[in-house]
């Protein structure tokens, strides 16, 4: 790793000074090798304790020239592409408070350091919940999740962040903190910038507080893994639920060349309905398996991560869009590009997004996601790689962007008009 | 403008696509919101992308101002033309391109009709979920500029949830493609923000709608209480016992009264109305309706019905959706408003309105989608009475302040538009807005698309971004951000 890590830049003292100035000595110091971003060696890692010292770091580096790189618990800082340049990790560490967790109206307030997992303590208090199964949730803070526009299985009876939060303050590259949305769930006043940001990559500022709409806890969650035998009858049963007038929270399929296509259902409600739902499902799917309390089968997407055995730096993953009736082809297209030698596993949700982690030589693997990327753009999808090792550093993370490529790198323009905010991570060279 | 310009127009659109002659005009003066009134220099009617293409490059080349219109029944002036500009109606654009129901989705042009789309996948057993009151009229385009919301948002969400993709004209002619039939596509999420704007970054002409199953089925309460506090009271304890109702819906007495004249709906006359929907599977649905009808009972309900029928629901919901019109039964003159409070707030929010409405001598019918905190108070006046309307638009906004103060935004679904651009500085900082207008110098750099709308200040997009300045009550210590 250390080979391919870039020659950090020796930052003017007196940079460092007024940085000092601003977040104290306690909270500035030399970017170490364990802080590189995805192969680019920073120099200096500064850790404010507010959202107007933020606003402050931000703007001195804007001025400097320097890149920045925001940091919340650094679980997903491997996603995307790497970083042209990395001058100053801006962590969001010490900003970590829950605001107001205003419960009888469902929506929470919280510094964009705070780590999911401590939002969900926060809201489970009052059995509510933000609707969303993020990777990771103990380390992976708001600002990070809402950058990464991470989401899991219950997506697809709540929608993905972009419908959960309703509130955004950002730091852009100049200093300016702006607003946008606030804390009730219905609003149109004035234009959407928490949608903007929600996936942005931190390209056209820092995140600093967000506030969510809450749902609250379901009252009984129940499982239920069907085993098919191949998956175009996995692909039959998913239609099959989303066709039929189940209340379902989740649905996915899960497969590979070492597990047989196995659809997993989530029920919540109340125990009357899910007996009522339970019921009915086990017509339509035949054998069934019911899990009444782990949820084991939701930690899979999360699992798809794990490091190998040994640790081995020798698996990609990649995060795919497709047609929820075009799973079973795009697990086909996986089962075709990757030769004999790779091992795979998919993860795939019934809103079409789906997981794919391919095991093997990178020398295998680059190939494989490249043929893969070819054919589901030829059918309106997008794989985005999200993981890769070392020898796959040269394949470009997101692939095709369209024809609206111009205007995004218009509002990159509008926003950080210096490139300041992780230059070269998103598309396009965004 | 030069007949040379209405010469290049008349050639793209023909002859019967370009409205120019005055009475012809008048038609496009105003939208729903009819106290603002411009009479544009011509209104076109393109019948495809190209033509729209083609009218917006001349209108870049020309540096005219143009506004997109859908069915015209908007309530914040969005649609208003503006001075020496042109309106482009996309009425003529009214297909259904695409009906794809194993992956759920709908393709439609812009001058479809909201209703329509749900009568199309009717038959399947889908249904198009947005449902503004005016949904027999309104426009999909229409309802994309706006985000519009409806009854049914609490539960399902607005526009903006249901809309997956989007071809836009922008403002220099060119046409881009915002997220599509799948999800998360690379890049920043442009539709998102298009969604809402009002019109100010383009013109959509094809959008990609989500559709969803129909439940398996739907029960419509209604519970007549003592006063509006019970009946918050009583969505309170719905909300905090974790149930999630398809629509909560509250009209006070003089609603009640209104709503009974124009469609006789059958209401009971009392204080304050709630109307429940649940919806799900059956026996789901009959659990929480029991408990919802427990919680009504508790909180002082001295009458609940459950609609027994398709035909008795629809009767409960007509008397709803009629509610703005059916004011002209019992005041000649009213203002809609449309702000939203967190629901919470309810109760102090409606003592201040009933304080001001007595002090300025005026009555205030309040209908709200009460789940989500969004009220429309109906300010009642008499045009003939000199000074009245003055004194309604006074009290309109104070309740719009009242919101601001409360937590809550000026706009829950009809959108800033004309009428509310002033009340944006209120609500917002002026680095909120000025961020916000990059977005819209990035996609309409010249401001020709719907200008003058939304913003109180248009920021020239030549103008150096400035950098955080607090805003002065901030520095004052009298409001918070957010």
């Amino acid at each position: 790793m250390d080979a391919s890590v870039s020659p950090k830049r020796t930052l003017s003292s007196t940079f460092e000074a007024d940085v000092r100035e601003i977040v104290t000595a306690k909270y500035v110091r030399a970017a170490q090798v364990s802080d590189a971003v995805a192969g680019a060696q920073p120099s200096l890692l500064v850790e404010p304790g507010s959202e107007q010292e933020l606003a402050k770091v931000l703007k001195l580096a804007n001025a400097a020239g320097l890149a920045v790189i925001p940091r919340g618990g650094g679980t997903k800082l491997e996603w995307g592409n790497p970083p042209e340049r990395a001058d100053l990790i801006l962590s969001t560490a010490r900003i970590n408070r829950v605001i107001e967790h205003a419960w009888a109206d469902l929506t929470v307030s919280v510094e964009a350091g705070c780590t999911i997992a401590k939002l969900q303590d926060t809201a489970a208090k009052h059995g509510q919940r933000l609707a969303l199964d993020a990777l990771w949730p103990e380390r992976a803070t708001v600002g990070g999740v809402l950058s990464t526009n991470d989401s899991g299985a219950l997506r697809l009876r709540f929608g993905s962040l972009r419908d959960l939060v309703i509130g955004i303050t950002v730091a852009l590259a100049d200093g300016t903190v702006a607003s946008s949305g606030g804390k009730v769930v219905k609003n149109v006043a004035g234009y959407d910038l928490p949608k903007l940001v929600t996936g942005a990559f931190g390209t056209l500022g820092v995140i600093t507080r967000a506030i969510f709409r809450l749902h609250p806890l379901p009252k009984e969650m129940r499982t239920i893994s069907c085993p098919t035998l191949n998956i175009s009858e996995a692909q039959r049963l998913v239609l099959a639920i989303q066709n039929s007038k189940l209340a379902h929270s989740a649905l996915q399929i899960c497969c590979g060349t070492e597990m047989q296509p196995q659809v997993d259902v989530l029920l919540e409600g109340t125990e009357a309905g899910l007996n009522a739902q339970s019921a009915q499902l086990k017509l339509m799917a035949g054998e069934a398996r019911q899990d009444h309390g782990t949820g084991e089968a939701w930690s899979k997407r999360q699992e798809i991560f794990s490091r190998a055995e040994n640790d081995a730096d020798n698996f990609s993953v990649a995060k795919f869009a497709a047609l929820p009736a075009k799973i079973a082809e795009t697990v086909e297209i996986i089962g075709r590009v990757a030769p004999s030698a790779l091992r795979w596993s998919v993860v795939a949700q019934a809103t079409g997004i789906g997981w794919v982690r391919m095991d093997g030589a990178a020398s295998e693997i680059a190939p494989a996601m490249r043929r893969l990327r070819e054919l589901l753009e030829g059918r309106g999808g997008s794989p985005v790689i999200v993981r890769r090792p070392a020898g796959m550093a040269d394949l470009d993370a997101w692939g095709d962007s369209g024809d609206s490529l111009a205007l995004m790198q218009a509002v990159k323009r509008q926003f950080d008009v210096r490139g300041t905010l992780n230059p070269g991570r998103f598309v396009g060279g965004i | 403008m030069e007949s040379r310009i209405f010469d290049e127009l008349r050639e793209i659109v023909g002859p019967r696509g370009l409205i120019t002659s005055r009475e012809e005009l008048h038609t496009y003066e105003c939208d729903g919101l009819t106290n603002f009134r411009v009479l544009p220099r011509a209104v076109l009617l393109p019948d495809s992308t190209e033509q729209v293409q083609k009218i917006v490059r001349v209108c870049h080349r020309e540096k005219i101002p143009f506004v997109a219109r859908g069915s015209g029944t908007g309530l914040s002036g969005g649609a208003l033309p503006v001075e020496n500009g042109v309106v482009i109606s996309l009425t003529r654009m009214n297909k259904i391109l695409e009906v794809d129901i194993p992956n759920a989705r709908v393709v439609v042009e812009p001058g479809v009709i909201n209703l329509d789309v749900t009568a199309r996948v009717a038959a399947q057993e889908y249904f198009y979920a947005p449902d503004p009151s005016s949904q027999s009229v309104c426009s999909i385009g229409g309802n994309v500029a706006e985000n519009s919301g409806g009854a049914h948002c609490l539960k399902y969400g607005f526009t903006t949830t249901h809309v997956l993709g989007l071809e836009v004209v922008l403002a220099d002619g060119s046409l881009v493609h915002l997220g599509g039939k799948s999800l998360d596509a690379p890049g920043y999420d442009l539709m998102g923000v298009f969604v809402g704007s009002e019109g100010t970054l383009g013109i959509a002409t094809k959008i990609i709608l989500r559709i969803v199953k129909r439940p398996e089925c739907v029960q419509t309460l209604l519970a007549a209480f003592p006063s509006t506090n019970e009946a918050g009271a009583a969505v309170s304890d719905m909300i905090g016992a974790g149930m999630l109702p398809a629509a909560i819906e509250m009209m006070d007495n003089l609603a009640i009264q209104a709503a009974e004249a124009a469609v006789h709906a059958n209401y009971p006359n009392c204080g304050a109305l709630l109307l429940v929907e649940l919806d799900g599977p059956v026996a789901e649905v009959a659990a929480l309706m029991a408990h919802v009808d427990e919680i009504c009972k508790k909180n002082g309900a001295w009458e609940i019905r459950v609609a027994q029928s398709d035909a008795e629901r629809a009767l409960v919901w007509k008397g709803r959706k009629a509610a703005f019109a059916a004011m002209g039964r019992i005041s000649p003159n009213y203002i809609v408003q449309d702000g939203v409070i967190p629901r919470t707030e309810l109760p102090n929010v409606m003592r201040e309105i009933g304080r001001l409405s007595k002090e300025a001598g005026l009555r205030v019918a309040n209908v709200f989608h009460a789940g989500d905190g969004n009220l429309h108070p109906l300010v009642l006046y008499d045009r003939r009475i000199s000074g009245h309307e003055e004194a309604a638009e006074a009290l309109s906004s104070k309740i719009l302040e009242l919101c601001i103060a409360a937590g809550g935004s000026i706009t829950g679904e009809h959108g800033v538009g004309e009428d509310k651009k002033k009340m944006m500085s209120k609500m917002y900082t002026e680095p909120d807005l000025e961020t916000m207008q990059r977005v819209r110098c990035a996609f309409d750099p010249l401001q020709l698309s719907n200008p003058s709308k939304v913003f109180p200040r248009p920021r020239l997009c030549g103008e150096k971004p400035g950098e955080y300045a607090a805003h002065p009550l901030e520095t004052a210590g009298i409001a918070e951000r957010f």
